[in-house]
């Protein structure tokens, strides 16, 4: 057995009995493990594709309301319930929710999917930072219109199907979301390290190296960079309708269309991490996850001013993030090799 | 249709006025973002929060006393030194990064901006009444604060005093300079660094002479500064960098535009239609430009 397979091994036992070792953190965990999907996806476009991205935090907020709107309006009248507001007038039986939840994340994943690939061609002709900015506005823009759509609640939001009574234990209901968010962190794991192994991810670091020389060595860049933000949008779809689960609740600008958190968290997680690497966004993911709930505990009521000051410092300080020191200390661990007397030849030039 | 706006069409007067009025106050900071743009080539992501800032400091004279309007003095004065002092902590280290380290950064130290203001001032919306009175116009069926018409002339004189100000002064000619060439700015021997400085303090000035405008005429909120940078931007990308009468008639429309949506749509839809016009625009300058094989650069 090489160190690799014990590493993923690991990991995945890890995973698998995460729920019985600390079951008081499971929520803890399935939201790291979001956060992990959230962070990797971004990573196809702002590490691989070179395309800075603040607007994967659309389909994350699309995928969310789909699923529990699908769920609702499967059996129910979806403004009725909005009507009721936390009233529990609305019961799902124990086959009405599985149905429901199944379907719902099922398009959580389609929809956003379908979106990204009709808005990318228009979005995805800008470059650099009208990108970034466009993003931007498009993620703040989707929140501020999902606030006044009555039918999803407005801006008071909407509450999300509960766990159906007299199904499992009270702990079941964490469970099995804990599983699901495993499964989709694995998946979107198992799924981009396959992807860039692939002529497809060339292609990607065609684009962010050079992306005129891309097309004129006969790249069509665009269906490239399209079908790389359906695949980010596919996955952040479902983890948004999981988030919402989780959460329990959905409110347009706080927590779905959450430009300003969860939109800049995914980049950080990114860059902490090491961007352009496969295992930089999760690293990233899980040491951010690990600052941002010491900064709730420890520093409640200015968690909010320690976050910017680690997002200065972060970029300012340390742009190539754990995975690119790491790369630069041990460099014949990532298969590079060293010209010594090139090593020294440059230290003796300075 | 059965909008106000149509049975009555004095309120589309009364709508563009208003508008007009407000977008001098988004030429001025949008004009203050792209000297920075220009000159230093950051996005600052902050600037809104700069214009809440100035904003803040109007509200905390009028606070202890002191006319409000007095603010449009005193607040570019503090704004200048809160806006060298970011610069000399956090922008001279992203100045020669790519854009992006620059609109992260600058997140970062909007974020914290928008907290410690609600530490310091709460989470209320706050107005710093300014008794100005109003203004009766067209038999008394389009109605204008005075509040309004003094923030578009400060806007007007400080704007002027800024071109004078660039076209003659020495440092003035260093700053221009430097956009045109920073390294053959430093070769003739323009302190590039100095430079950089005094730009980002002008820039966070004129924030704060608008910031202390809407102190008086609109409301403040401390969360409510990032459609400020968005605007600002979305004049500067349609407006060009450094061109002041582009700036300003562009600004002009975005403030007519934004009050007609606010008329049509309703308000809630307001932040909606200014951030929907920004996506609208950058696409449809794309497909432009891309007929002829170029991009937004």
């Amino acid at each position: 057995m090489n160190k690799n397979t014990l590493l993923y091994a690991g990991l995945i036992i890890f995973g698998l009995a995460g729920a019985f070792i600390f079951p008081a953190y499971k929520l803890q965990l399935s939201f790291l493990y979001i956060l992990i999907v959230l962070a990797m996806t971004w990573d196809v476009q702002g590490g691989q594709m070179g395309y800075n991205t603040f607007g994967n935090i659309l389909f994350f907020g699309i995928g969310m309301y789909v699923a529990s709107s699908t769920q609702i309006a499967m059996f129910f009248s979806l403004a009725e319930w909005t009507d009721a507001g936390g009233e529990k007038t609305f019961v799902h039986t124990i086959p009405q929710f599985f149905q429901g939840f199944g379907v719902g994340i099922l398009l959580a994943g389609i929809i956003p999917t379908i979106i990204a690939g009709v808005i990318g061609y228009g979005i995805l002709g800008l470059r650099g930072h009208y990108f970034a900015i466009c993003t931007l506005a498009l993620g703040i823009a989707a929140g501020e219109l999902a606030g006044g759509i009555e039918i999803i609640g407005a801006g008071q939001g909407m509450t999300v199907p509960v766990w159906p009574k007299g199904f499992g234990s009270n702990a079941s209901s964490s469970q099995f979301l804990y599983y699901l968010s495993f499964a989709l962190a694995l998946v979107t794991f198992v799924t981009l390290k396959w992807a860039y192994s692939t002529r497809f991810g060339l292609v990607l670091n065609a684009i962010r190296d050079n992306e005129d020389k891309a097309e004129a060595m006969g790249i069509h860049t665009m269906r490239y960079k399209i079908i790389g933000w359906m695949v980010s949008a596919f996955f952040v779809g479902i983890a948004g309708g999981l988030m919402g689960h989780i959460n329990g609740y959905i409110e347009p600008t706080e927590i779905a269309f959450a430009g300003p958190t969860f939109g800049v968290f995914m980049v950080l997680m990114a860059i902490l991490g090491g961007k352009g690497t496969l295992w930089g966004p999760l690293v990233g993911a899980t040491l951010f996850h690990l600052f941002k709930e010491g900064f709730w505990t420890y520093f409640l009521g200015w968690q909010y001013v320690a976050l910017g000051v680690l997002i200065i410092v972060i970029v300012v300080y340390f742009p190539e993030g754990v995975m690119g020191w790491l790369r630069e200390k041990y460099p014949e661990r990532f298969g590079e090799v060293v010209d010594e007397a090139d090593l020294k030849a440059q230290v003796e030039l300075k | 249709m059965d909008l106000l706006i149509f049975q009555a069409p004095i309120l589309m007067v009364q709508a563009s006025m208003d508008g007009i009025l407000l977008g001098i106050l988004f030429a001025l900071i949008a004009y203050g973002m792209a000297l920075q743009w220009g000159v230093m080539n950051i996005i600052n992501i902050a600037q809104g929060e700069l214009v809440i800032m100035g904003g803040y400091i109007a509200y905390f004279m009028y606070l202890s006393g002191i006319h409000p309007a007095f603010g449009v003095i005193v607040s570019p004065i503090i704004m200048y030194c809160v806006g060298w002092g970011m610069y000399k902590l956090v922008i001279n280290k992203v100045v020669d990064k790519d854009l992006f380290t620059s609109i992260l950064a600058t997140f970062g130290i909007s974020i914290l901006a928008q907290q410690l203001m609600n530490f310091a001032f709460g989470a209320d919306v706050v107005v710093a009444q300014s008794n100005f009175g109003t203004t009766m116009l067209f038999n008394n069926s389009v109605t204008l604060p005075n509040a309004k018409i003094f923030s578009g002339v400060v806007c007007v004189i400080s704007a002027i005093i800024l071109v004078i100000y660039m076209k003659k002064s020495k440092l003035g000619r260093a700053i221009r300079a430097t956009a045109q060439n920073a390294r053959a700015a430093k070769i003739l021997g323009v302190d590039t660094e100095k430079v950089y400085a005094a730009t980002f303090g002008i820039n966070a000035a004129l924030c704060g002479i608008a910031g202390a405008c809407i102190a008086i005429t609109f409301t403040l909120h401390p969360y409510t500064g990032l459609p400020y940078t968005v605007r600002s931007f979305m004049i500067v990308i349609i407006a060009g960098l450094g061109n002041l009468p582009a700036v300003a008639i562009s600004g002009m429309g975005l403030g007519v535009f934004e009050e007609w949506s606010d008329y049509l749509l309703g308000t809630e839809f307001r932040i909606a239609a200014v951030f929907s016009l920004l996506v609208i625009i950058l696409v449809y300058r794309r497909f432009k430009l891309a007929r002829k094989r170029e991009y937004l650069k």
